[in-house]
């Protein structure tokens, strides 16, 4: 594959660097970088309208950036650069990129016309182009690893908030990613359909998976994340370990959110 | 005070029951008339559709002035322009179009031609508002498993936007199989046009046009059937509660299907 900048890799999976964004006259993201190594998982928190959930969106360019640069597996993300300036590439590219970068969504955004094991085949069928044959097995393993093997004709209205997004999560791995994005993964559920999302999740990242996690559940968090990022008005304010941001937040504004949320 | 009445009973049940064979044959001929116009009207709808929803902006241009001549005009008058009057212009003189055992005649190439442009416009504004209607975290979904828009549109936005356009296109095809009976003005023997011609030599006009009528009821009432099948087909994976709601869009759709 053509790549414009594979030399820039320096270990990372993920490199956000300096990213801007504005919808409008409303600057969403102003200026943030992370960098993620394989195999981390990173949750970002932070009051709504800090930006976290744009900054996932714009990791695999379901948004456009204004300016910086997103490198994901050493591949600059939905653009090429042109004479130090980046131009938006093209849809076949962008979709192909995005093969390799799964996502979660709050709202699970299930395509309610198909079954649970249609859905987690639609990828592998639609886009990858295998043969339903050969993937059908490996569908139906994955739902039965997020617990689901006795809901593959099922369809999404049949299903619960949280099975729906077991559902979900299957339908992004099917595509064997090596990245997953989560966008709030557990805000739209029920408090009881929460933990069986979590500990799919959980055994995700035990399994090495590179994770970029918007969530606000601190014990998971705590459990699985390696760093946590806390993010207000589009900037990062403090990012470390889970323990420490938690127990020990350096920052006014950390501390204050942390106190509204407990 | 009635004047004589003047309805000949046998007559009349002659013609519903046992007509003669030109009587069937006007009938095949509404028939397949509107199927093949309701057809390309379909197709050729979609494609305004999704010319509407472009992202490039002579496209989105160019359907919204579709939908606004063919709308805005009588299809009585685009019948009349795109057969009489293009011909008139010496622009196209309709000769016979030969297809093997078929030949299409001159004034059914107009009507089929009129009828299919016209109602691609409807159509095109029910696939828009169907496609629309969909959440954009569908989209956002099929992108992120790597599909192009195209991919997208056409496995995961079009199947849905499907069911929502199963009421207003049996709505569409009811007007259409009624609309079939304007092409007698061109001289075509579908069903009205004959009933026209068996009146001409007859003067039952009440009892040919009232069989008229009921045949046009038969047709119409066989389509809702249909209709009501295809419709419970596509909904399968819904909950009682949306197929309520469905159900209120239909009786809303069949008063806003006038024109």
């Amino acid at each position: 594959m053509m790549d414009a900048a594979p030399a820039k890799s320096n270990g990372s999976l993920v490199r956000i660097l300096d990213v801007h964004k504005s919808f409008g006259d409303l600057k969403v993201l102003r200026g943030v970088t992370i960098q993620v190594p394989r195999g981390e998982v990173v949750c970002v928190i932070g009051p709504s309208g800090s930006g976290k959930t744009t900054l996932v969106r714009c990791i695999n360019h379901l948004e456009k950036i204004d300016s910086g640069r997103i490198y994901v597996n050493g591949r600059l993300v939905g653009y090429r650069e042109v004479g130090g300036r980046i131009v938006e590439e093209r849809e076949s590219v962008v979709a192909e990129q995005r093969q390799n970068i799964g996502m979660v969504f709050q709202r699970f955004n299930l395509f309610p016309h198909l079954s649970a094991l249609d859905n987690v085949m639609v990828g592998p069928r639609r886009v990858l182009k295998r043969p339903r044959a050969e993937i059908e097995p490996e569908a139906k393993a994955l739902l039965e690893r997020v617990g689901l093997g006795d809901k593959l004709a099922s369809y999404p209205s049949q299903l619960s908030g949280g099975q729906q997004q077991r559902v979900a999560i299957a339908r992004a791995f099917a595509m064997q990613p090596t990245l997953m994005l989560f966008d709030e993964p557990t805000s739209a559920l029920d408090p009881e359909t929460v933990g069986e999302v979590l500990d799919v999740m959980k055994t995700l990242a035990k399994g090495g998976m590179t994770m970029i996690v918007v969530t606000h559940e601190m014990g998971f968090a705590r459990e699985v994340a390696d760093r946590v990022v806390m993010m207000d008005e589009g900037v990062i304010v403090e990012e470390g370990r889970a323990e420490d941001l938690f127990l020990r937040p350096r920052e006014e504004r950390t501390k204050a959110f942390l106190k509204a949320i407990r | 005070m009635l004047g004589n009445i003047d309805f000949d009973g046998a007559f009349f049940l002659r013609y519903l029951i046992d007509p003669p064979s030109i009587v069937w044959k006007g009938l095949g001929l509404t028939i397949v008339i509107a199927i093949v116009a309701q057809t390309f009207g379909v197709l050729i709808g979609l494609l305004v559709a999704l010319a509407r929803l472009s992202r490039f902006w002579i496209l989105r241009q160019w359907a919204m002035f579709y939908v606004w001549i063919w709308r805005g005009t009588p299809i009585l008058v685009q019948l009349l322009i795109i057969y009489t009057g293009v011909a008139a212009a010496g622009f196209y003189k309709y000769p016979d179009i030969v297809i093997g055992p078929l030949t299409i005649t001159g004034p059914m190439q107009a009507a089929l031609i009129t009828l299919s442009l016209n109602e691609a416009a409807y159509m095109a504004e029910i696939f828009r508002a169907a496609i629309s209607s969909i959440d954009k975290g569908q989209s956002d979904a099929a992108r992120a498993i790597g599909m192009r828009s195209l991919t997208a549109m056409r496995c995961i936005i079009l199947p849905q936007a499907a069911r929502i356009v199963m009421p207003p296109l049996g709505n569409e095809f009811t007007l259409m199989i009624k609309g079939t009976s304007l092409l007698s003005v061109i001289g075509i023997r579908e069903l009205f046009g004959t009933m026209q011609n068996i009146n001409a030599a007859t003067f039952r006009t009440f009892e040919l046009f009232l069989v008229a009528a009921i045949w046009y009821l038969i047709l119409t009432t066989l389509m809702s059937l249909v209709q009501r099948r295809l419709e419970r087909h596509f909904s399968k994976h819904e909950l009682p509660a949306e197929k309520t709601f469905k159900a209120e869009y239909k009786e809303r759709s069949l008063l806003s299907g006038q024109r």
